[in-house]
């Protein structure tokens, strides 16, 4: 069972807020994160990065992106 | 590695970004836009304000074309990618306040975060005290972040919707053509244009245009945004954005030492005032207002660009708001602060901080 966050919809700083939260809570196993912009797709990638946490597959659906992130 | 597909979206494409605006803005300058104003969204929407007529501040009156490119040019790139996203609905009059609120204290200072960078590119001493402002403004915008504050989300809208800033703008731009300037005279057909001031300084327009539309581009591409620089690297940490206005304080400085543009001292700099406080209470407040909206005034435009309705109204704020700094003389001169500017500057101060203490979810 993996966490998922929903920050579609939401402005800058808040998907990487919110996701890096999440992150902080979990410290690792599976994270999905949805957004709806490019930049918030990028901001939340390069967030988890920083982290360690591995991208584990990005799926547009319906104008959102679902992004699954991995560590440990 | 983060951003595929977008070059410009890596440390590289950003530091790229940062190095050509900071290059073009002072070459601007060289071309005539107003010393240390190559490029100000700021005072560039305040100018559109005027030369529409919002505000009869007859030296600050033009239509400027690198705001309609910068509109234009995000909305290309944003087509191109596939990013042209409508969107709307996360508390709109809040962001139009916002952009009320954020002009006026710009103009309190003089500049936008951008142009806070020309002047001290073009050796503005008194632009520190702005940009300690702007940092002290955002910092307070991210301890509203992290108590809670939030705007809602924005909904999926009409495409027509992302549509109407930049047809705005287009408007703005035919009106030029139909109603060009005439030299020596502050009117033509509706449109006013300044005869002498900073309003009556700028590069031919085409010029500003087609840089306008290469700025507009490469930031929707890069995210460039000097108001979140600082949030990013406050917040997280992280240097990505950071690193963007440090390539372009760096080449706007070289920029400017290479065409005779560097002017070190704090007297009679260009469009610029030496009362210490009010630079940094009016950029203390224009930041606080840039981060609580969730980006500077450049960044709020290629948003609006991309389908952002949120990011329209804020803009169009902006505007609004410069109609009123100079109504009702809040606006600084080379002189000093308006008659109202240091009031002004407070309610602003008092109705952000509003903002940011009211408008919380509990997650």
């Amino acid at each position: 069972m993996s966490e998922t966050v929903d920050a579609r919809g939401l402005s800058c700083p808040q998907p990487v807020l919110l996701a890096l939260e999440a992150m902080k809570k979990l410290t690792k196993g599976e994270l999905i994160v949805l957004v709806d912009t490019d930049t918030s797709k990028e901001n939340v990638l390069r967030a988890a990065a920083s982290q360690g946490w591995q991208e584990a597959g990005v799926d547009e659906q319906q104008g959102a992106y679902q992004i699954r992130l991995r560590k440990g | 590695m983060t951003a595929k597909g977008n070059f410009f979206a890596t440390r590289t494409g950003m530091i790229i970004v940062g190095a050509v605006v900071g290059i073009l803005a002072p070459v601007l300058q060289k071309l005539g836009n107003p010393g240390n104003m190559g490029i100000c969204v700021a005072c560039f929407d305040r100018d559109i304000a005027g030369g529409v007529g919002l505000h009869r501040a007859a030296v600050v009156q033009y239509i400027r074309p690198e705001i309609i490119g910068f509109v234009l040019g995000a909305m290309v790139a944003a087509f191109i990618f596939k990013e042209f996203r409508p969107r709307a609905g996360s508390a709109p009059v809040v962001r139009f306040f916002l952009g009320v609120f954020a002009m006026i204290g710009a103009l309190v200072f003089l500049g936008c975060p951008w142009r806070t960078l020309f002047r001290l590119a073009g050796g503005d001493g008194n632009a520190i005290f702005g940009l300690l402002g702007l940092v002290a403004g955002i910092y307070l915008g991210t301890l509203f972040f992290k108590a809670g504050y939030n705007l809602g989300r924005t909904q999926v809208t009409y495409s027509s919707v992302g549509w109407l800033l930049p047809l705005t703008m287009l408007g703005f731009l035919i009106l030029m053509f139909i109603f060009p300037q005439i030299p020596d005279q502050g009117q033509s057909g509706i449109l006013f244009y300044s005869v002498k001031g900073p309003g009556s300084q700028h590069a031919p327009l085409f010029i500003s245009l087609a840089l306008g539309l290469v700025v507009g581009f490469i930031c929707q591409r890069s995210r460039f945004c000097t108001m979140g620089a600082f949030r990013d690297l406050i917040l997280f940490r992280q240097i990505h954005l950071f690193s963007g206005i440090v390539a372009l304080l760096v080449a706007a400085f070289i920029t400017n030492l290479i065409l005779g543009q560097f002017k070190p001292g704090f007297e009679n700099q260009p469009v610029a005032h030496t009362m210490e406080l009010w630079n940094f209470g009016g950029m203390l407040v224009a930041g606080l207002a840039f981060a609580l909206a969730g980006g500077c005034p450049g960044r709020q435009i290629f948003l609006a660009g991309e389908g952002d309705g949120d990011a329209a109204v804020f803009v169009l704020g902006m505007i609004v708001g410069a109609g009123f700094a100079h109504n009702f003389q809040l606006a600084s001169t080379p002189q000093g602060v308006g008659t109202y500017g240091i009031a002004a500057t407070i309610i602003g101060l008092i109705v952000c901080l509003g903002i940011g203490f009211t408008m919380r979810q509990q997650a």
